[in-house]
C-alpha cells in the first residue's frame, strides 16, 4: 500500500513541479511581444544583409586576398572580430566579422531575458502572488528558460534561412545559424545560475553579463595572442568562432556549448530548491543600527545606490583596459609572414602607428561601453521613481532638481571615471611594454578624453527621456544601443555617411594618430547640454510616479 | 488662524481619467482629520497633489500657508508623510532609513526616535528587502513621528499592522495630538478613525460627499426600529423617509431617517407598544452608504 501510494506520488511529482508552466511562458511572451521580436529581427537579419557589401567591396579575388592579408596584417581585427579564417567568401568574411558580437548581442538578450521573468518577479512580489497558485516550484524557471532559449533557437533558425536565400552554401549557413543559437543556450544556462546566486534582479543582470564580457574578452586575448591561442578555446563565444563556418565546418565543436548548457542549466535546476522564494544562495547581511553621520543628503544616499555598481564597472574598464593595452605595442609583431601583408603592414604606418590606430580605436570602444554605464545610472532615476521610493524622499525638504542632480554626478562624472581608469590602465600596461610610460599614458588619457562628449551625449538624451517622455525609459536603452550598433556594424552593411553620423561617436578626433580638432567637440558638448537641460526642466514640470 | 490645509474645487485627470474632480478639504490646525473613501475614490491621489508630488490641473490648494507645487522643499520641513506602500533600498537598514529621512527634513528628535522604535519593537538592523510589510510600515511611522513637525500625512499607515502595533499606532497618534500637531489620517480601519478622529471628509469619485464630525455624519443617517405592538400597524407605510419596512402581523421593523424619527415614533404610540428595540446606525452602514453608489446619486 505503502509503496503503491510513493510511487503514484512519485509520477505526479515531476508533473506538479512544473504545472503552470504553459501558461507562464505565454504570459513572458505576452509581456515581450514587442522587445523580443525587436531583438530577435535584429540579430537574425543582420548577417544576410552584408552579404551584398561585401561582394560589392571585394568583387575580385585579389581584392579578397589583399582583405586576408590585411586581417592578418593588424591583430587588433582579431581581437574584435575573431581569427579571420577565410575570407575570399561572402560567408567567411561575415562569419569572422559578426559571430562574435552576434554571440555578445544574444547573451545579453537571454540574459535579460530570464532575469526579467525569474528574480525580477521576485523581486517586485509578483512571484508570492503566482507562486500561491497552481504553479509548480520549477514553473517560472522553465518558463524563462523556455522563451530565452527559444528566441536563441529561432534567431539561429532565421539567420541560418536567411543567409541561404541571400545565395550562401546551406552547410556553413546553418553551422553559423546553429552555433549562434547554442551560444544562446550557453548564455540562457548561466543566466539559469546566476539568477538563484544573487538575491535582486540587479545582482543576477550584473553576473549574467559580466561572464558574457567575459567571454567575449577571453576570446579576444586569446585570437590575438600568438602564445595564448587556447585561451579562445575557455570561451563560449570562441567556440561559435572555432566552428569555423563557411571556411570547412568542425560540427563537432557544437558538441560543446551543448554540453555546456545543459550541465550549466541542471546546476540552476539543482540550486533552485535550495532557496527561498526572494531569497538568493549568497545570503543578506544585517546592516548597522543607525546612519553614518555623513548619511544626511541625497548625494549621500546617491553615493550608496551607485557606489557597487560604479566600483564594478571601474574594475571591469581597469581590467579591459589592461588587457588591451598589453597588446598593444605586439600589434606589429602578428603581421602574416607574406609581402602582401608586409606591403599593407608598411603602409599602414608600420609598428607604432598600428599601435596608435590601435589605442585610438579602442578609446571608442570604452566610450561606448561607458555611455551604456551613464545610461544605466540615468535610468536608476526611473527605478527609484517607479518603485515609489522617491516619494518619501521628496516629502522631505530635498526638492526635485536637488534629487536629480545627485543621481546625474553619478550619471555623467561616472562615465569619466570609467574612462579615466581603462585610459590609466591601457596606458600602463602599454607603458611597460615599450618602456615610455609617460608617453603612452597621454596617448591614452587624451584618446579617451575626447571621446568624453560623446559619451555624455548619449548619457544627457537618457536625462531628457526621463524628464519629457518617463514612460519611455526604455528608449534611452535603444538610443544607446543604437549609436552601438551604428559604429560597429554601419560600415559593413554600407550605411550612408549621414545615417553614420547620427551616432555621436563617428564625431571625436580618433587619436592617438589623428590631429586634433575642437569644433566636433564643441558640437557634442552642446548638444548634451541641450539634452540636459531640456530634460532637467521637463522633470521639474511633470508628475511624480 | 488659517487652515494648516485648505483645497477648494480640485481638478486632476491622468488622460482621460478624471481621478479628482472638485474636490474640496478644510483641516483646520490642531485637528485630526480622518480622509474616507472606497478605493480608487482619489485619496492617494489628493495626498500626492498636497506633498507637490503632482500638479493639480485646476483647484485652489494651500498647505501650511504655501504653494504645494512651488513650496514644496521649504514646506517640507514642516510635515512628514507616511506613504500606503512602503518600499525601502534593499541595501539600507531600516534604522539608516529612519535616520536618513529624518535628517533630510532636517532634524529628528533622537530620543523619540529610539523610544518609537522600542514602542514598536522594530529591528533597525534588518537591511531594506529582508523587512515584512508591516515592518517597512513601522520604519516609515517612526520616520514620520520622530521629527518635530507641524503636520502628519498619514496614507493608510497601519494596512499592515498587527493589533498590537495598531494599538501602539493610536496612542502614539493621541500623543502627537496632544502637541498639537494637525494630521491626515486616510484609512480604511474604522475603529481607528473613531478612536482618533475629530472630522472626517468622505470622498467618492473625486468628489468629497460628506465632511464633519462623527456625530454630525450619524445625525444624516438612519436608525433601525423594531417593535411588538397592540396591533396592526397603520399609516407607517404612507410616512416618508421610511426604508425597508417589514410587517409580519403586529410585529415591524423598518429603517428610518433621523428627520423623521419623532413622526415615526408618534406613529407607533398610537397603535401602542409593547416592546422596541431601536439601533443607531453603525460606522461600517453609515460609510457603506457613503461608498455606494445610491448615496452619491441623491
Amino acid at each position: 500500500m505503502t509503496a503503491t501510494l510513493s510511487r503514484a506520488e512519485a509520477a505526479v511529482a515531476p508533473a506538479h513541479e512544473l504545472a503552470g508552466t504553459w501558461h507562464l511562458t505565454r504570459l513572458a511572451l505576452r509581456r515581450d511581444r514587442v522587445i523580443l521580436p525587436i531583438w530577435i529581427v535584429l540579430l537574425s537579419v543582420v548577417p544576410a544583409s552584408s552579404v551584398n557589401t561585401f561582394t560589392q567591396f571585394y568583387p575580385t579575388v585579389a581584392d579578397r586576398l589583399a582583405l586576408q592579408a590585411g586581417a592578418n596584417a593588424n591583430p587588433s581585427y582579431a581581437l574584435l572580430y575573431g581569427p579571420p579564417f577565410d575570407l575570399t567568401t561572402a560567408g567567411g568574411f561575415i562569419a569572422w566579422r559578426m559571430c562574435g558580437f552576434l554571440a555578445l548581442l544574444t547573451g545579453l538578450m537571454v540574459v535579460f531575458t530570464v532575469t526579467r521573468h525569474t528574480r525580477a518577479e521576485e523581486d517586485t512580489g509578483r512571484a508570492e502572488l503566482l507562486a500561491s497558485a497552481v504553479v509548480g516550484r520549477y514553473a517560472a524557471l522553465t518558463a524563462s528558460l523556455l522563451v530565452a532559449g527559444g528566441a536563441s533557437v529561432l534567431t539561429g533558425l532565421v539567420q541560418a534561412v536567411t543567409l541561404v536565400g541571400a545565395g550562401l552554401p546551406v552547410a556553413g549557413s546553418f553551422a553559423l545559424g546553429a552555433a549562434e543559437a547554442l551560444v544562446g543556450l550557453v548564455f540562457t544556462a548561466v543566466a539559469a545560475v546566476a539568477v538563484q546566486l544573487a538575491e535582486y534582479s540587479r545582482t543576477a543582470n550584473g553576473i549574467g553579463t559580466a561572464v558574457v564580457g567575459a567571454a567575449f574578452l577571453l576570446r579576444g586575448a586569446g585570437d590575438s595572442t600568438v602564445d595564448a591561442r587556447w585561451l579562445s578555446w575557455l570561451s563560449p563565444i570562441g567556440w561559435v568562432q572555432q566552428v569555423r563556418a563557411f571556411a570547412g565546418e568542425r560540427w563537432w565543436v557544437l558538441l560543446l556549448p551543448l554540453v555546456f548548457a545543459l550541465v550549466v542549466g541542471a546546476a540552476g535546476y539543482w540550486l533552485l530548491p535550495r532557496r527561498d522564494v526572494g531569497v538568493g544562495i549568497l545570503p543578506p547581511r544585517p546592516g548597522p543600527a543607525r546612519a553614518a553621520a555623513s548619511l544626511r543628503s541625497p548625494l549621500a544616499l546617491a553615493w550608496r545606490l551607485h557606489r557597487g555598481p560604479l566600483l564594478g564597472w571601474t574594475i571591469g574598464t581597469a581590467v579591459v583596459g589592461a588587457v588591451f593595452g598589453s597588446i598593444a605595442s605586439g600589434i606589429g609583431d602578428l603581421v602574416g609572414s607574406s609581402p602582401q601583408a608586409q606591403q599593407i603592414f608598411e603602409r599602414l604606418g608600420g609598428s607604432h602607428a598600428l599601435t596608435q590606430a590601435f589605442l585610438a580605436a579602442m578609446a571608442g570602444m570604452f566610450a561606448m561601453v561607458a555611455s551604456l554605464y551613464g545610461v544605466q545610472a540615468v535610468l536608476r532615476m526611473r527605478g527609484e521613481e517607479t518603485a515609489i521610493r522617491l516619494e518619501p524622499v521628496l516629502a522631505t525638504s530635498v526638492g526635485k532638481l536637488r534629487w536629480a542632480g545627485s543621481h546625474l554626478v553619478f550619471a555623467f562624472f561616472g562615465t569619466a571615471v570609467l574612462l579615466l581608469s581603462g585610459g590609466v590602465f591601457m596606458g600602463l600596461a602599454n607603458g611597460l611594454r615599450t618602456g615610455d610610460v609617460g608617453g603612452s599614458l597621454a596617448d591614452t588619457l587624451t584618446g579617451m578624453a575626447v571621446q568624453l562628449p560623446a559619451a555624455w551625449v548619449v548619457v544627457a538624451l537618457a536625462v531628457a527621456i526621463f524628464g519629457l517622455l518617463p514612460g519611455f525609459s526604455a528608449a534611452a536603452w535603444a538610443a544607446g544601443a543604437l549609436a552601438l550598433l551604428l559604429s560597429l556594424f554601419g560600415p559593413i552593411v554600407n550605411l550612408p555617411q549621414v545615417v553614420l553620423d547620427v551616432s555621436p561617436f563617428q564625431h571625436p578626433p580618433k587619436l592617438p594618430g589623428q590631429e586634433f580638432t575642437a569644433t566636433p567637440l564643441g558640437w557634442l558638448v552642446a548638444v548634451a547640454l541641450v539634452a540636459l537641460v531640456a530634460g532637467l526642466a521637463g522633470w521639474k514640470r511633470r508628475d511624480v510616479g | 488662524m488659517e487652515n494648516a490645509i485648505s483645497v477648494t474645487g480640485l481638478h486632476k485627470s491622468f488622460g482621460r481619467t478624471k481621478a479628482l474632480d472638485g474636490l474640496d478639504l478644510q483641516v483646520p490646525a490642531g485637528e485630526v482629520h480622518g480622509f474616507l473613501g472606497p478605493n480608487g475614490a482619489g485619496k492617494s491621489t489628493t495626498v500626492r497633489v498636497l506633498l507637490g508630488l503632482l500638479h493639480a490641473d485646476s483647484g485652489d490648494v494651500r498647505l501650511l500657508g504655501g504653494d504645494p507645487w512651488k513650496d514644496a522643499a521649504s514646506l517640507h520641513r514642516r510635515l512628514a508623510y507616511v506613504p500606503g506602500d512602503v518600499n525601502l533600498w534593499p541595501n539600507l537598514s531600516g534604522g539608516e532609513v529612519i535616520d536618513l529621512l529624518g535628517r533630510l527634513r532636517g532634524g529628528l528628535d533622537e530620543k523619540r526616535r529610539n523610544d518609537l522604535i522600542e514602542r514598536f519593537d522594530l529591528d533597525p538592523k534588518k537591511k531594506g528587502r529582508t523587512y515584512s510589510k508591516g515592518n517597512r510600515q513601522k520604519v516609515a511611522i517612526v520616520a514620520a513621528l520622530a521629527s518635530r513637525v507641524d503636520l502628519l500625512i498619514l496614507d493608510e499607515p497601519t494596512s499592515g499592522l498587527d493589533p498590537l502595533m495598531e494599538a501602539t499606532f493610536q496612542y502614539a497618534i493621541q500623543e502627537e495630538r496632544e502637541q498639537g500637531r494637525t494630521v491626515l489620517l486616510s484609512s480604511h480601519i474604522l475603529a481607528e478613525v473613531e478612536a482618533l478622529c475629530d472630522k472626517v471628509s468622505i470622498i467618492r469619485n473625486g468628489r468629497t460627499v460628506e465632511s464633519g464630525t462623527l456625530a454630525e455624519l450619524r445625525h444624516l443617517t438612519r436608525t433601525s426600529i423594531t417593535a411588538e405592538l397592540a396591533g396592526p400597524p397603520n399609516g407607517l407605510a404612507k410616512l416618508a423617509n421610511i426604508h425597508d419596512l417589514k410587517v409580519e402581523g403586529n410585529r415591524v421593523r423598518f429603517d428610518v431617517e433621523t428627520r423623521s424619527l419623532d413622526e415615526a415614533l408618534r406613529q407607533l404610540t398610537e397603535v401602542g407598544v409593547r416592546s422596541l428595540v431601536s439601533q443607531p446606525p453603525t460606522l461600517e452602514e453609515l460609510f457603506l452608504r457613503h461608498y455606494t453608489a445610491e448615496a452619491s446619486a441623491k
